[in-house]
């Protein structure tokens, strides 16, 4: 044991020199209209995506004159701040006090995203690294639950959180999600680049398989934490709780700005300032993750 | 030592990989396995969440297809989404891809961002609402009548004739998710080796190079994308409700995942609703599975 806690600081995995090593030294066979035409191309469908993601940024900062001007604006004319004051206003005139919104989506998303990325690594090691009866089928189940979507277990699901006893608590959002089979199945296929070699010689030392995982395991996949936390943040971010959080003091952030976007003409300049800041959080997340994702993406393939 | 032996054996001497793994596998199977199967059970009752439910035999189901129009509406709009979004989805995430691996790694990360920012920009594809709005001071309709190209605002999102290409796009632009990353960073790892090796080959344009070199060492890639491109394409719901409202003018733009809810949980018709359930997961599976034996053939 004490050989493999000092051998630790040594482990290092091979360098990813495919993911690394992107550009390439000759390009091979490139003619220029080919190039320019699908320049073209890429511009007018980056022009189409990032279209709607302008207009919200644009319409938060308008006055509300010009959100409500004929010909319609596409960019604010005189920038201001009043909506996002205007919906500090309704937050503040909010039956839950609007922190309490802000604390559940901070609960919901953080315990659940801990407990997922927790849950399904310690799943991921053994299905990557060892081997042992039901192996397969284990695995095959959970490749086989990324064919459907939650949307054909919701009624069941209502029925077991309710037989659980935990419906219309933090619980009945976050446990589900700790078994999020996308994050084991992206974490499984990025450990299996682990060398066999660290695990045995941690092995022959009489390590356990816990500590395996936490020791050797765990420090080499960060790039696959930040995927696994970032991809349920999102997904945990975007819920409103629906039939699984019904009382008010219960529900997330997400749900509060969906009713404030539902407020109709009255608030159209607080739903301008909602609809940029729930955009903004995952949008920022991902911009400082983006690079360890695409690691961790290079190994998502499915083999046979 | 018979078979049945040395198996207990090995379960007994794997006991700490089944203790590692307990904690996900037993969520799942409670949250993931056990409500499929119970929809397929109850999908032959009557359950309602009040009475006991009651063995009905096929009946969900002949209603579903012999006497629920809606129904078969919204299959065929389920359908028609799956058919246009994902084939095309899939095909979009690739080329655009494809389009900028060979672009400097900081023009690369802004494009990246570029298309994958509103797959995770949660609700924010409210925003649609403002270029479709049915008034004048929807965008688009701003724009036409700017133009001169009508007179009246169209009400977008009340005109049959509009609201499935309305959606198909909002859908399209959303769809550039976890399948455009797996391409992204499997288009990094294919050896480069293999292009010089092609050149050599007598390889004359990239068109050649995509087909005989590219696709075949990406078809890991191209199995899960496709996974994931299909599994959105048959659950679109979220836009439908949002945008275009339950249910839609005439149920033009409803879909299996809408009815469902509609049913489920507006009227409580729990086994009706685990009938449509049942459905949606066959269609969801079998899709999947007939597109994964198709792929697998490529460049083979």
């Amino acid at each position: 044991m004490a050989t493999a806690e000092a051998n630790q600081d040594m482990l290092v995995l091979p360098k990813k020199k495919e993911v690394k090593l992107a550009k390439r030294t000759k390009k091979l066979s490139r003619s220029a209209s080919g190039t320019a035409a699908l320049f073209v191309f890429l511009g007018f469908f980056g022009v189409f995506t990032s279209m709607p993601l302008v207009l919200t940024v644009s319409r938060a900062f308008m006055p509300l004159d010009e959100l409500f001007l004929f010909p319609p604006r596409f960019f604010f004319r005189n920038p201001t701040l009043s909506n996002f004051s205007d919906l500090f206003i309704i937050m503040q005139e909010s039956w839950v006090p609007f922190s309490r919104y802000f604390l559940n989506s901070i609960i919901i998303t953080g315990f659940g995203t801990l407990g997922h990325l927790i849950c399904a690594s310690m799943a991921a090691y053994p299905l990557a690294k060892n081997e042992f009866p039901f192996k397969n089928v284990l695995f095959s189940i959970v490749v086989l639950s990324l064919m459907f979507t939650a949307h054909v277990t919701a009624i069941p699901n209502f029925l077991i959180i309710s037989a659980l006893g935990i419906n219309n608590t933090y619980l009945a959002v976050i446990l589900p999600a700790f078994s999020a089979p996308l994050g084991l199945y992206l974490m499984k296929q990025f450990m299996e680049q682990i060398p066999d070699s660290l695990i045995e010689s941690a092995r022959l030392d009489g390590a356990s398989e816990f500590f395996i995982w936490r020791k050797i395991v765990m420090p080499n996949v960060k790039p696959a934490w930040l995927t696994l936390i970032i991809l349920m943040f999102q997904g945990l971010w975007a819920t409103t709780g629906g039939v699984f959080l019904r009382s008010e003091e219960l529900k997330p952030l997400t749900f509060a700005m969906s009713q404030i976007a539902l407020g109709g003409v009255a608030r159209a300049g607080a739903n301008a300032a909602v609809m940029l800041i729930t955009m903004a959080v995952p949008i920022t997340f991902f911009v400082f993750s983006q690079s360890k994702i695409i690691e961790t993406m290079a190994t998502s393939g499915m083999k046979d | 030592m018979d078979y049945k032996d040395t198996k207990w054996m090995m379960i007994k001497k794997s006991r700490q990989n089944y203790a590692l793994m307990a904690p996900y596998f037993v969520l799942f199977f409670t949250f993931t396995v056990m409500p499929v199967v119970m929809a397929v059970a109850l999908s032959f009752s009557n359950f309602n969440m009040l009475q006991r439910p009651e063995f009905v035999g096929w009946a969900n189901y002949t209603r579903l297809f012999l006497e629920n129009e809606i129904f078969i509406i919204a299959l065929q709009n389920t359908l028609m989404f799956a058919v246009v979004t994902g084939p095309l989805s899939f095909l979009l995430c690739f080329v655009f891809a494809w389009i900028i691996n060979d672009m400097p790694p900081r023009v690369r990360a802004f494009f990246t961002l570029v298309f994958y920012a509103p797959s995770i920009s949660g609700n924010v594809f409210f925003i649609w609402q403002f270029f479709f709005s049915g008034d004048r001071l929807g965008l688009v309709n701003g724009f036409l009548i700017d133009l001169g190209l009508i007179d009246n605002p169209i009400n977008f999102f009340r005109d049959i004739r509009f609201i499935m290409p309305i959606l198909i796009i909002v859908q399209l632009w959303l769809s550039l998710g976890v399948g455009f990353l797996a391409f992204i960073a499997g288009l990094q790892t294919v050896d480069k080796a293999l292009y010089e090796a092609g050149a050599v080959d007598g390889i004359r344009n990239r068109w050649q190079e995509l087909w005989f070199i590219t696709l075949p060492s990406m078809k890991p890639q191209l199995l899960f994308a496709a996974v994931m491109q299909i599994t959105t394409s048959f659950a679109i719901a979220d836009i439908v409700v949002i945008l275009a409202g339950l249910p839609t003018v005439n149920y033009a733009g409803d879909t299996i995942v809408t009815h469902l809810q509609d049913i489920g949980w507006v009227r409580f018709e729990m086994g009706y609703a685990s009938a449509v359930a049942t459905i949606l997961f066959l269609l969801m599976v079998g899709t999947n599975k007939g597109v994964q034996r198709m792929l697998k053939k490529v460049g083979t």
